[in-house]
């Protein structure tokens, strides 16, 4: 089973629910940390890394003796990657979305491709917890092919748990998409239920069974609880604003390090949310 | 020789635009018969991407071998110099005073990007 947790609003908790869940579930979880652009599961969970693989994109190079200046590499080019100056194509190879229909459109052949890394996928184990995340590399902008290298990750006779990047867009998708059930992490103020009312959105769009998460339950108004309520939307889990579990936080502990009894509620929710992701 | 100037309107006493990717309009102006085009970059305004890019590859379509605008970020400026076109920051003015500017020689031509991308 593939768990996914993600946000509208960043903040609310997804990393907190993902590691607590992971930990109380041990050796029957690996921990996917998809927030490839500032990955902070590890930093909780400490794993000793055992492998590192780097990610490429395939990107445009250009022989300039056989290139004709026809421009259709640049014509063709969604990203603007691509632009041609003096009847020569210039490439701006971090702005590529690696789709090859430059390669592919060049009637004279004069476009390869060649491999430029956005990152690395890291692999071990936190305890008996598999853990694997993606590393961004500085000044790429183009995660979801990096997140897609750490989703190759999932393990269908574990349950692997997504710590998504917060938002609504691509990284977003790229982390959620193929998992059996969603959990969206809010608090309960006008900024968390805004939020999560494009994700919510987003979830349904994708067809992926969906829960909230409620976060710091005591701040704020009960708008999210009665949003949840009129669009039926179960409330999967909540999480009170207690002062331990926000100092627990602040020195990387788990939120059963400060709060106990979610221990036996996280080892019971890999099977709640499959029940509601079967409609029982 | 033609230089693009980017403004917001369609005469030469419009404003200048102080963006240059996403500027609204170019005015090329031919210094040797004192005439002008407009040129539209409404498609670049609204890229997901790569606008400076565009309108550096729009900008060098037009013949223009100067471009006079308010900020140029790092990706523009890379284009337009492999274009051969040169870049002059300037201010708050109208497209004439800028033309009349950088005739009299008081602009200095830029030597890097003065702006990261994305800067507005």
């Amino acid at each position: 089973m593939i768990i996914a947790i993600a946000s509208g609003k960043g903040g609310t908790g997804k990393t907190t629910i993902s590691v607590g869940l992971a930990w109380a579930l041990g050796s029957s979880a690996v921990l996917l940390d998809c927030d490839v652009e500032e990955p902070n599961a590890h930093i909780f969970l400490a794993p000793e890394f055992q492998e590192s693989e780097s990610v490429n994109l395939l990107v445009p190079l250009v022989d300039e003796s056989k290139c004709t200046g026809c421009g259709l590499c640049g014509k063709i080019c969604r990203y603007n990657a691509i632009a041609m100056l003096n009847q020569k194509p210039l490439v701006f190879s971090e702005m590529c979305h690696a789709c090859g229909g430059c390669a592919l459109v060049c009637p004279v052949g004069a476009i390869s491709e060649v491999p430029r890394a956005i990152g690395v996928v890291e692999r071990g184990f936190a305890g008996a917890v598999e853990f694997v995340h993606g590393r961004l590399n500085i000044g790429q902008v183009f995660a979801p092919p990096l997140i897609r290298a750490v989703r190759k990750y999932a393990k269908a006779d574990k349950i692997t748990i997504v710590d998504s990047p917060p938002g609504t867009s691509c990284p977003v998708i790229a982390a959620i998409r193929g998992s059996d059930f969603v959990i969206l992490a809010t608090e309960p103020t006008p900024f968390g239920l805004h939020d999560l009312t494009l994700a919510v959105e987003m979830t349904r769009a994708l067809k992926i069974p969906f829960g909230v998460a409620v976060n710091r339950v005591g701040i704020g108004d009960d708008r999210v609880r009665r949003y949840c309520a009129e669009q039926n939307i179960p409330i999967v889990l909540e999480i009170p604003d207690d002062r331990r579990i926000a100092e627990a936080y602040s020195r990387g502990e788990f939120l059963t390090d400060a709060a106990p009894e979610y221990g036996a509620l996280f080892k019971a929710l890999p099977e709640r949310l499959a029940n509601m992701a079967r409609g029982c | 020789m033609k230089i693009a100037i980017t403004t917001t309107g369609d005469n030469l006493n419009a404003p200048m635009d102080a963006r240059f990717g996403r500027a609204q309009k170019f005015i090329v102006y031919d210094l040797d018969s004192n005439s002008f085009e407009v040129v539209d970059n409404q498609q670049n305004l609204n890229a997901i991407q790569g606008a400076g890019i565009q309108s550096a590859e729009a900008v060098a379509k037009t013949g223009a071998r100067a471009v006079l605008t308010g900020h140029c970020g790092p990706k523009a400026f890379r284009a337009l110099s492999a274009a051969g076109i040169k870049i002059y920051n300037i201010s708050g003015a109208t497209v004439s005073e800028a033309i009349e500017k950088f005739r009299s020689g008081q602009i200095a031509e830029a030597v890097s990007a003065d702006v990261e991308g994305h800067w507005s």
